[in-house]
């Protein structure tokens, strides 16, 4: 079983940052596991993503070309990825900035306003875990748990503040039912 | 069960060198490697070490040269535009026989180039990076767990034959994160000379020591190059690395190493599933190079294509190594472009046909 994830967006919005809580999940779980991010002149502002495979077996090419999911959080990264994702993939849209809707009958598209839900509730900057725990709830991917545990096990002891507010994110998440 | 952790490349390269005992690491930033010493930066001043940004990259490996020569680990590393300011200072490296390890986080070229993946530096790598009679020992990692193994042996290698060393890799293994197994990756530990050549000041108690790459003699200067020469030689009889994946029965045979040789694992694995007995030979050292390995699979495979991300810079090492007996293709991309493996996998099928037309 491999799962090739593309995780895109604006820099800032915590997109290489929400991939890595993935693959570091997966890791712990003992699966091979690869994150490769964009990287060069898109930082700041400009569009950023990553590619992470999780698999059961050695993960040979870590770029993915068709992603079985594609979790997009702004227009410009709905555009260009949507149309590559496979037949069958999954694609979860942060509808509070991609104001489409996929066209695609062959793939499974979840919306979750993910930006208006971080801002409602006081987390500015928190809508890449809204966006994993509604990931989470779809996909099953992990448990509840071993997400979180690893989500906070990142956050560096100077900064715990962030961690009620990543908890709560991820909730948040994990609870929206459309 | 060791503990992995996941990190990006050029992370796990700079903490394997540290935890070969490499305290000393002068650089000067460049896209893709800029984290190496981010987090030299970071972790040599608390371990005891030293880090420091230098004005270029001509100063960084000259000061590379100068810690060398009094017998501790150094390090630099660079991305390619980087690597070719250093070109003098590696040579004169080598002239003064010193132990030091170079990474090159391959970028796109020539001149200032580009900053995505590519492997367009092979040819100055392996055959030219600098002038006079020289090569390095060069290691090509293809994973993130790799990049921490090649460092500890490219230093223990350096440190035996008294060469420097350079690892050999691409943005996309430099940027990308992977997990290493750091017991597993430095578990190999070898018994090292004495570094009684450094100079290290003795207070009039020995004979001094000069580190030099000076020869105004001609025959003092072909005894030194001859003499490295037989340590070359030893250096291809002994520490050679390849690694062979389904080549035992193959007819395709694709050669390639570092990222490429990631995309070419996916795309034999689809050509298999497509019954096509494909294999795949992925030099491991650069140089000396796994030549013996290619000629043993010349004996029974039909066909070899080799896949780079540069415009073919390995095909004349695979021609020499399988003596001419077997056609060599190529199929790379250069720049900065990577090829999907569904793009290798088309160059395996149409030489699958052509295999099949010729047998016909």
């Amino acid at each position: 079983m491999t799962s090739r994830i593309i995780l895109a967006g604006f820099g800032g919005q915590g997109i290489l940052f929400a991939g890595k809580q993935l693959a570091k999940t997966a890791m712990h779980k003992g699966r091979h596991v690869s994150w490769l991010p964009s990287y060069g002149p898109e930082m700041r502002g400009g569009a950023a993503n990553c590619s992470v495979i999780i698999s059961d077996k050695e993960i040979g090419s870590p770029i993915i070309s068709q992603p079985d999911i594609l979790v997009a959080l702004s227009l410009p990264s709905f555009s260009k990825f949507e149309p590559a994702v496979s037949e069958g993939g999954l694609l979860f849209a942060n509808s509070s900035l991609i104001p489409e809707k996929s066209k695609r009958g062959d793939i499974k598209a979840h919306y979750i306003p993910a930006t208006e839900l971080a801002a409602k509730n006081g987390l500015a900057g928190g809508a890449n875990v809204i966006m994993l725990g509604y990931l989470l709830y779809v996909t099953r991917l992990f448990d509840y748990d071993e997400l979180i545990g690893n989500i906070l096990s990142s956050i560096p002891a100077s900064k715990s503040a962030l961690i009620e507010g990543n908890k709560k994110a991820l909730l948040l998440g994990y609870e929206y039912r459309g | 069960m060791s503990q992995k952790v996941l990190m990006k490349g050029n992370e796990a390269l700079a903490e394997a060198a540290l935890r070969c005992g490499c305290l000393y690491f002068f650089g000067y930033p460049i896209t893709p490697q800029s984290e190496v010493s981010e987090y030299m930066a970071k972790r040599l001043p608390q371990a005891g070490g030293l880090c420091l940004q230098a004005e270029s990259e001509v100063a960084a490996i000259n000061m590379v040269l100068g810690a060398a020569a009094a017998g501790v680990r150094a390090m630099t590393s660079s991305s390619s535009p980087g690597i070719s300011l250093m070109s003098e200072g590696i040579s004169y490296l080598v002239g003064s026989d010193l132990p030091c390890l170079i990474c090159n986080i391959q970028r796109g070229g020539p001149g200032l180039g580009g900053i995505q993946p590519t492997q367009q530096d092979y040819l100055q790598a392996t055959k030219a990076p600098g002038h006079g009679d020289m090569h390095l020992y060069v290691v090509a990692p293809a994973s993130v767990q790799e990049m921490a193994g090649l460092v500890a042996r490219a230093f223990d290698v350096a440190d035996t034959y008294r060469t420097p060393a350079l690892l050999l890799a691409d943005g996309a293994l430099g940027q990308m994160m992977e997990p290493v197994d750091f017991d597993a990756a430095l578990s190999v530990r070898r018994d090292l000379p004495e570094k009684s050549w450094a100079t290290t000041g003795h207070g009039g108690k020995r004979k001094k020591n000069i580190v030099n790459s000076l020869y105004l003699s001609p025959e003092a200067l072909e005894r030194s190059v001859l003499s490295r020469q037989e340590r070359y030689r030893e250096i291809e009889r002994t520490e050679v690395l390849c690694e062979e994946t389904d080549t035992a029965d193959a007819e395709i045979i694709l050669v390639a190493y570092g990222i490429s040789a990631r995309i070419c694992r996916s795309a034999l694995e689809a050509a298999r599933a497509m019954g096509i007995r494909a294999g795949l030979l992925r030099p491991i050292t650069l140089w000396p190079y796994p030549r013996a390995a290619l000629l043993r699979a010349a004996g029974h495979a039909k066909h070899f294509l080799v896949v780079e991300l540069n415009i073919g810079q390995m095909v004349d090492d695979v021609r020499v190594a399988t003596q001419c007996h077997r056609p060599v293709s190529f199929f790379g991309r250069c720049g900065g472009m990577l090829p999907t493996p569904e793009d290798v996998l088309a160059e395996i099928v149409k030489i699958h046909e052509s295999i099949r037309e010729e047998g016909a």
